[in-house]
């Protein structure tokens, strides 16, 4: 029953009330009259009823006012503050009941606002914890990255189902080397955020070792790393160390021991360039021993013959001295040359590391003139010379050789030089002014070097033993001047130095090599019905010859990019020029910027397309206009049996899901809707960057629409206008 | 009767100085440069005793060794290996592969020949 008919209720109850009692006694009176008095009663009433009947109606009247007045400030004042509430419970929280009405009600009013005070405090203080909370938690996880990212060692995580956690630069270097074909392409084929270790390692030896590490910690061991060897598809050995990821006791101990285990951390060591070096190693013992043995054989037998025979014919003596003589000039020979050939794999036991030659002198000028106070400047300094060398001892050693100089010699001014010849590294400290003699050097050479009372153990010489390098003392006469030479090994193509060339790899942002969402992470095959947040997706973009791909137009550059969890991984690309085999259309270069000289010489299709199937493996493609693109890998199915048929999103047919009734739905045109900042457009992979971030923000429109899944993403572009337009 | 010597062995120079030595203690000694030549020299020469090389082109010293120990004929052949390979793994091989002993060089002449009329007597 609602209010209004209760009101009505009310009133009529009223009316009885007032009305009832009266027609009933002037009933019970009427009852008892006689003929006479019912006469005399008619003209009485005829006289009073319209006096008593006004008066009963103006008392209802009054009576209706009355409940009317109590109705409205109780039943319906107390509906209106009921709604407040709701609002204030639901949909905006600072929202208070206005006091209004009888002062119970008032009253009423009053405490709710209290509580509602009350309950804001509490939820601000909550809010404000898991603020903070969340802070610490970024914090650490930043300074964790940032850590792994300093780490010299290769280390990939991984949850049990092998997906990619978190990987170090280190490990994408070793990975990039690892991986097959041209190196610029491949850069991070291998290695990427939620996709597979086992395209590197073998599964079944990373399920060995877990299986190790399992029985161990049910064992009780604290000793819980696996450690194994492997090689990888290119013959390269790998050393690779495993720890446990153990869940801790918050998040649960659901079954028993076993399931105690997250993940795993694999540390990871690419052993192929020592192992070659301890092979080498090896070689050069088997030389110098078994090879010195035969010599020494022959030549000990001719030796005790020529004593045994004092008077053997001079014919076999001088066959005997013959003997001698040979097999010693060969074994010397034999020495020199091995010592020669192996002179890398016998020295570099120390070790060391490849340090620009620049940096290294840098931060030794920088030394001297704050330790020493000596000013220093540099002449002639090759910056493109990278050495192999422990950077600390040589800057020490460095240091100490200009405090000397400063203290036994006064000089005012110290010069660099930095040079390189063939396989040695030169740095020239040099002086002007009183020449030193050789012999102080050699006094030097043999003191530990102490520098404003820093004493290392080491000495001058066991710095140059260390760097299978030299040190020596040289004057320049004409120019009245002197310097100490120390030589250095030049480092072999440093590994480092090639990948910062490499176009993206040097990005402002940190480099986005870990995602931690991904431990939630399972399951590497692509279901429809999973969310759009949580898919992995391979955004790319080609430029091809021409529009006509069934007339011979051929791709000339594919450029792609991961995204996953909502973030786009610029590390995570593929950027690579395409030789098409066939003339470019003249009208074409304009667009795409790339010419006949830029093609020549780079990987056909044949090639790059089995390094982009991998990069796009157990992901879903993402493209602009991606029926276009889609056509021109089709066509290649038949020649390199290339499959794509993971599932597609195309970002023009997503617009037009979004926005219907705009007019253009090109690249530009949505960037510029969604507020993305346009760079380097017209190369595949700036297409591909652009695309990956207007998909991104794509998500949750579509979310707003309804759409949260792939399977309603895919069935909502298939609706629109544009789907039906094919190519 | 003078016992025969059959030297294997593809350096001349440890050649001419074995062969002085045992002629020089009364045998009558042949030689041979490699593996093949050596089964051949052993048919027609009919050694009492190999000193066999074990780097050798063609046919390698063990491989002799093998081949010798397979003929029941020459049962009594005695066979000491010389080699440059002194390790311990090597040795074992010689001697498993039928070698009488397992001399390696450097050796000393005067040994040599003590082992060898040892083998002999």
């Amino acid at each position: 029953m609602n209010a209004k008919t209760r009101f009505a209720l009310a009133v009529v109850l009223l009316g009885l009330l007032m009305t009832g009692p009266f027609l009933l006694t002037v009933g019970i009176l009427y009852a008892d009259l006689n003929e006479a008095q019912r006469v005399g009663f008619h003209e009485a009433m005829d006289r009073w009823l319209p006096i008593g009947g006004l008066m009963t109606v103006v008392g209802l009247i009054l009576g209706l006012q009355l409940l009317r007045a109590l109705f409205k400030q109780y039943v319906q004042g107390l509906s209106a503050m009921a709604e407040t509430l709701r609002l204030m419970l639901g949909a905006n929280r600072n929202f208070r009941v206005t006091l209004d009405g009888p002062p119970e009600v008032q009253e009423l009013g009053r405490a709710a606002n209290d509580l509602a005070q009350q309950r804001d405090a509490l939820l601000a203080d909550v809010e404000a914890q898991i603020g903070e909370a969340k802070a610490s938690v970024e914090a650490e996880k930043n300074r964790l990255a940032a850590l792994m990212s300093e780490l010299a060692m290769g280390v990939v995580v991984c949850n049990l189902d092998g997906r990619i956690l978190l990987y170090n630069n280190r490990a994408r270097l070793q990975f990039v080397a690892l991986a097959q074909g041209p190196t610029s392409m491949s850069g991070g084929a291998l290695i990427g955020l939620g996709r597979s270790i086992f395209s590197i390692l073998e599964r079944a030896q990373v399920a060995h070792a877990l299986e190790n590490i399992r029985q161990r910690l049910q064992k009780g061991s604290t000793e819980s790393v696996a450690h194994f060897i492997t090689t990888t598809r290119t013959g390269q050995l790998l050393r690779a160390q495993m720890a446990p990821v153990l869940r801790t006791e918050a998040e649960g101990l659901a079954a028993g021991d076993d399931c105690r285990i997250s993940g795993y951390v694999l540390t990871i060591e690419n052993i192929t360039k020592s192992f070659e070096r301890e092979a080498q190693r090896d070689q050069v013992l088997q030389q110098l021993t078994d090879g010195s043995r035969a010599a020494l054989g022959n030549i000990r037998a001719a030796v005790e013959n020529l004593i045994e025979s004092p008077d053997m014919e001079p014919a076999f003596r001088e066959r005997f001295l013959g003997v001698i003589d040979d097999e010693t000039k060969r074994m010397s020979e034999r020495l020199g040359k091995t010592m020669n050939e192996f002179a890398d794999s016998l020295k570099t036991r120390w070790p060391l590391e490849d340090v620009l030659g620049i940096d290294v002198v840098a931060a030794a000028q920088r030394r001297i003139e704050d330790r020493l106070k000596l000013a220093t400047k540099s002449e002639s300094l090759d910056d493109a010379l990278w050495i192999r060398a422990d950077s600390f001892t040589l800057i020490q050693a460095i240091t100490f050789l200009a405090s000397r100089l400063q203290d036994h010699y006064e000089i005012r001014e110290l010069r660099f030089r930095l040079l390189a010849e063939g396989k040695m590294a030169f740095i020239d400290l040099i002086w002007s002014g009183t020449p030193v003699s050789s012999e102080t050097l050699y006094t030097w050479e043999l003191e530990p070097m102490h520098v404003a009372g820093e004493v290392s153990p080491l000495t001058l010489r066991d710095m140059a033993e260390r760097h299978g390098g030299e040190i020596w003392y040289q004057r320049d006469k004409a120019a009245h001047r002197a310097y100490f030479r120390l030589v250095l090994p030049v480092a072999e193509t440093p590994e480092m130095q090639h990948v910062e060339s490499l176009p993206h790899a040097r990005s402002e942002s940190r480099p986005e090599y870990y995602d931690f969402d991904l431990f939630n992470f399972s399951d590497t095959r692509i279901d429809l019905d999973r969310k759009l947040t949580e898919v992995a997706y391979s955004v790319f973009d080609t430029e091809t010859t021409g529009l006509e791909p069934s007339a011979g137009d051929e791709i000339i550059q594919i450029g792609a990019v991961r995204a996953i969890n909502g973030r786009l991984l610029r590390q995570e690309v593929i950027d690579q020029i395409i030789d098409p085999r066939r003339p470019l259309r003249p009208e074409g270069i304009p667009i795409h910027g790339i010419t006949e000289d830029m093609v020549r010489g780079q990987p056909t299709i044949d090639v790059v397309l089995p390094v982009f199937h991998e990069f796009c493996a157990d992901t879903v493609l993402v493209a602009h206009n991606a029926a276009f693109d889609m056509r021109f890998l089709q066509l290649k199915q038949e020649s390199t049996g290339l499959v794509f048929d993971q599932p597609v999103l195309d970002t023009l047919l997503l617009s037009a899901v979004i926005h219907p009734n705009q007019e253009s739905h090109k690249l530009e045109a949505i960037a510029e809707r969604l507020g993305i900042n346009v760079i380097g457009r017209h190369t595949a992979l700036g297409d591909a960057f652009v695309t990956g971030e207007v998909f991104l923000k794509m998500v949750p429109l579509l979310a707003d629409m309804g759409i949260h899944t792939l399977r309603e993403a895919l069935a909502a572009a298939e609706q629109t206008y544009y789907a039906r337009v094919k190519y | 009767m003078t016992k025969k010597i059959l030297i294997v062995d593809d350096e001349p120079n440890i050649v001419i100085s074995l062969e002085f030595m045992m002629k020089r203690e009364g045998f009558e000694v042949a030689t041979a440069a490699d593996g093949d030549a050596a089964l051949a020299q052993v048919a027609a020469f009919a050694p009492d005793l190999v000193l066999l090389d074990v780097m050798m082109p063609k046919k390698s010293g063990y491989e002799v060794c093998e081949l010798l120990r397979a003929d029941p004929a020459r049962a009594g052949l005695r066979i000491v290996m010389l080699t440059a390979k002194g390790r311990e793994t090597e040795v074992a091989k010689g001697i498993a592969l039928g070698a009488d002993a397992y001399v390696t060089k450097p050796f000393s002449t005067k040994d040599l020949v003590a082992q060898v009329k040892a083998l002999l007597a």
